[in-house]
């Protein structure tokens, strides 16, 4: 296993506010690692700091560093290169008001790609790898709207894959999903991390523990304790680690 | 004590209900009156003739002619500024900085400033100042002016009903904030943008303050030929046909035909707004 995004001694603020504190954490490739912790811990924060999606938001002040492939992203990378090696999904499915076909394309235009070909066999391509395509192959001009919550949520995977990311930042995929489309995906990012590096968060245990191979736990801002799913969640050597999955707070 | 209380309320529902429908007696009697004093001199020759005998006979169709040209400039000229300074203030600007604020309220003081200076202004500048004459560019340049405000309203309106999320996709892709907000916020936000545009057209259209010093004349026999010709306008023609005139008893009744063809074009303008608002309300799922 390759180390393909290192965290070191991270701080972050919004205003006055500070968010994350001191975060060292480093993310292996092809391996679907979890964030996990209660409501307002910084998870969703820290995995948005790995795109430079907090940069949206006015007065955020960051310390120490995020490697990816041994690059600061913040000197070495330019953000729209970072944001094509680091795709993300969002909490809730947020597909353009566009055919099925446009949202998929979307990234590939970004990127300037304007042969109908190339553009028509990944977009094809990409549905197949998010298990899309079987359910969407007769209707790709259909509007995205039309499909279900979770069929548009396998679109905007698919949107992300399009573009051949390294890392793919999932943000709770599931909380505004039902069981079996959750599953559904669930099943889909054990597939995907064969060939991609996963970061999800996630206020679903049972989740990280179903598909996660590392898990990392995190209050108020500080990282508690990181190791492999099954130790986290059967030998958890903090004691906080242990309240929380045991259910007695959060 | 709980029987006055029911009485009270149904008092104030009735109140309630009377003045909705004042508003309904009021257009239906303007409708009303309009079309039985006017419909009796439309016809086909009124539609697509000059008038003739003095004002006294024959048609409006230079009046039509002339309003249409004023309307297409006037949109043309506000819409893609308009357009450009809701971009800039609903996605570019800082909203706390003093530019931002100094822009907005001056926006809405532009709306509330009355029609005639308007003119008075487009008689100042354009027609005198920028040496464009009584024509239809000064016209037209004075009614962008005027809807200007309409039109950045209701785009900013019309981008910040966008989602977030929809940016936020786009961003998260690699695109940059240009190809964000023209791929993915604009698209979604047109349709309200244009319904902002048509309900400005039937406003435009029905002016008379801001054209009577800068484009508009009484009669001319011939249709305009450049930008830089000066035209009739349907609100102008009746204006000119119940003050100026030898006849009055035989213009009034093509006044109120005028109304009536004026009243039609705006109506007919804001039911094309209202449906395609409601179409695409109607498309809007998310």
């Amino acid at each position: 296993m390759k180390k393909i995004i290192e965290v070191k001694n991270l701080n972050l603020w919004f205003g006055e506010k500070h968010i994350l504190k001191n975060i060292s954490l480093d993310f292996e490739s092809n391996e679907i690692s979890a964030i996990i912790g209660p409501s307002g811990c910084g998870k969703s924060t820290l995995i948005r700091t790995l795109n430079r999606m907090n940069d949206l938001i006015p007065e955020t002040r960051i310390t120490g560093g995020v490697l990816l492939d041994g690059q600061d992203i913040r000197q070495e990378h330019d953000v729209v290169t970072l944001r094509t090696k680091v795709g993300m999904v969002f909490q809730r499915p947020n597909p353009f008001p566009k055919s099925i076909f446009e949202n998929v394309a979307y990234g590939l235009r970004v990127q300037g790609i304007s042969n109908r070909r190339e553009i028509a066999d990944r977009v094809e391509n990409t549905l197949k790898a998010a298990a899309l395509w079987d359910e969407v192959k007769g209707n790709l001009n259909q509007n995205a709207f039309q499909l279900s919550g979770g069929q548009q949520q396998r679109l905007c995977i698919a949107r992300a894959l399009a573009v051949k990311p390294e890392v793919i930042l999932f943000d709770e995929p599931c909380s505004a999903l039902d069981p079996i489309s959750t599953a559904r995906i669930e099943e889909l990012l054990l597939k995907l991390k064969i060939s991609y590096t996963i970061i999800i968060v996630t206020h679903n245990m049972q989740q990280a523990a179903r598909v996660a191979d590392k898990t990392a736990f995190l209050l108020m801002g500080e990282m508690i304790e990181v190791g492999a799913t099954s130790q986290i969640f059967k030998q958890p050597k903090d004691k906080r680690t242990e309240d929380y999955i045991t259910g007695r707070f959060g | 004590m709980k029987r006055n209380r029911l009485l009270i309320q149904k008092l104030w529902f009735s109140v309630l209900g009377l003045s909705g429908l004042i508003i309904a007696i009021i257009l239906f009697a303007l409708v009303f009156f309009v079309t039985t004093r006017g419909f009796r001199v439309i016809n086909w020759e009124f539609l697509t003739a000059a008038p003739k005998d003095g004002m006294t006979a024959g048609g409006i169709f230079p009046a039509i002619v002339g309003t249409f040209y004023l309307t297409l400039l006037a949109i043309a000229a506000a819409l893609p500024v308009g357009v450009i300074t809701a971009i800039y203030l609903n996605e570019y600007a800082d909203r706390d900085s003093r530019l931002v604020q100094v822009s907005r309220k001056a926006v809405n003081a532009l709306a509330g400033i009355p029609s005639v200076v308007f003119g008075l202004f487009g008689l100042a500048l354009f027609v005198n100042f920028l040496h464009f004459g009584v024509s239809i560019l000064s016209g037209g340049l004075t009614l962008a002016i005027m809807i200007l405000p309409v039109i950045i309203r209701s785009s900013e309106e019309a981008l910040s009903a966008v989602p977030f999320s929809f940016r936020e996709a786009s961003l998260a892709l690699g695109a940059s904030k240009w190809y964000t907000i023209r791929r993915a916020v604009l698209p979604t936000a047109l349709p309200g943008i244009f319904t902002g545009a048509i309900l400005g057209i039937g406003r435009v259209a029905g002016e008379t303050a801001p054209i009577m010093f800068t484009a508009a004349t009484f009669f001319t026999g011939r249709l305009p030929s450049s930008i830089r010709d000066e035209v009739m306008a349907l609100p102008y023609h009746i204006y000119g046909l119940m003050t100026e005139g030898t006849h009055p008893e035989q213009q009034a009744p093509i006044a109120y035909g005028t109304a009536l063809v004026l009243l039609v074009l705006v109506l007919g303008i804001d039911l094309i707004a209202i449906i395609w608002r409601y179409r695409s309300r109607k498309m809007k799922k998310w």
